[in-house]
């Protein structure tokens, strides 16, 4: 759900990563924030245990330029991806406006990826959004790492739908400002349909 | 009330309204800072000692205390916990929630009080509850007739792409 402000003439729209449990999505924001200059960023703020796992929610705001005269904001938040966070995955999830779902490449987190995006779709269900009717990008990640499930099947798992999807690479950036591109994009076209 | 996919908009002069609004509760509670963000974490108005604030972050976290609180709140059976109050050394928080959609906080040091602030702020909820209500139906009307003086029904591509350049 945008925030358009006439009075101060800006744009603002909530982007969520989501996904299973150490796929990247923490990576994926703190790549962006090391990458991106320093009058476009506000700080970034990270819920996380003393273990860095995701607590709550990280978040990052980004100013991308401007549209129209309108400055573009961008929210980028996280949900804890570990199973038992359910009830915070829900409240992240309030007012989104596009969806990314990280999606871990290796062998052995094939299943846990299958439940994540199962689970993003009740829970989405839950708030009264459909994820067809959502900007919605799917990325996969660690792609430079040697268990990967070749890409052909993940897409039949993941995406039979055929969203747009990206391969990735969080740790060194890969694909990274791609996928951030790609669901921009699609909440801004979005936001010009319901117009 | 908005959907859950309806955008919130921001007129001019709603705007103005609660700007004075805002500004009159500052006065009169003896507070240090007021702001009104949207339970979605979207910072609406601010006003007082915001320059050595981070507002942006203050907004997101403030939601994601109420959507926290919001949680506990249906765990027990209740409906939401419309206020809560953060006590600091210096500092303290008090947080509203306003027509079940926005988010009042008001940060107070010892220049004021509790009971001050609680009073004060439950004046102004009505008068703000009454400018949210128009703002919604104002957002309704244009819903209603998409594409009017809308400046993003002529998005194209290309303004899109250079966003990223």
């Amino acid at each position: 759900m945008s925030f358009i402000n006439y009075a101060s003439r800006e744009i603002n729209c909530k982007i969520v990563y989501y996904g299973p449990g150490l796929c990247g999505k923490t990576t994926n924001l703190q790549y962006i924030y090391n990458k991106t200059a320093q009058d476009a960023k506000g700080k970034m703020i990270s819920l996380a245990t003393e273990t860095e796992r995701t607590l709550f929610f990280d978040f990052l705001p980004l100013a991308l330029g401007e549209i129209r005269g309108f400055k573009t904001r961008f929210h980028l938040y996280t949900v804890p991806g570990q199973v038992f966070y359910d009830a915070s995955r829900k409240l992240i999830l309030k007012g989104v406006d596009g969806v990314v779902f990280v999606a871990d490449s290796q062998e052995e987190r094939l299943d846990a990826n299958i439940e994540s995006l199962e689970n993003l779709k009740d829970n989405l269900e839950e708030q009264g959004y459909q994820l067809e009717k959502l900007p919605f990008i799917i990325q996969y990640n660690k792609r430079d790492l040697p268990n990967c499930t070749p890409v052909e099947e993940l897409r039949k798992l993941l995406n039979p739908d055929g969203v747009p999807d990206l391969e990735a690479c969080a740790a060194t950036g890969e694909g990274i400002f791609e996928t951030l591109k790609a669901v921009a994009k699609q909440v801004l076209i979005d936001l010009k349909k319901g117009s | 009330m908005l959907g859950p996919q309806s955008s919130l908009v921001m007129y001019d002069e709603e705007y103005k309204r609660i700007m004075t609004l805002i500004e009159k509760l500052l006065r009169e509670s003896n507070s240090n800072v007021i702001f009104l963000v949207d339970k979605n974490g979207q910072l609406i108005a601010a006003t007082g000692e915001t320059e050595h604030l981070d507002t942006t972050s203050l907004a997101s976290l403030t939601a994601g205390n109420i959507a926290a609180t919001g949680g506990l709140a249906k765990l027990i059976g209740e409906k939401e916990f419309s206020i809560l109050f953060h006590e600091g050394e210096k500092d303290n928080i008090h947080i509203s929630i306003i027509g079940g959609r926005v988010i009042l906080v008001v940060i107070f040091d010892q220049r004021s009080s509790l009971g001050l602030v609680r009073l004060r702020v439950k004046k102004a909820s009505i008068e703000l509850g009454v400018i949210l209500a128009d703002l919604i139906r104002k957002t309704e009307i244009h819903d209603e007739a998409p594409g009017v003086d809308s400046p993003f029904a002529e998005i194209t591509d290309d303004d899109i792409d250079n966003l990223f350049n």
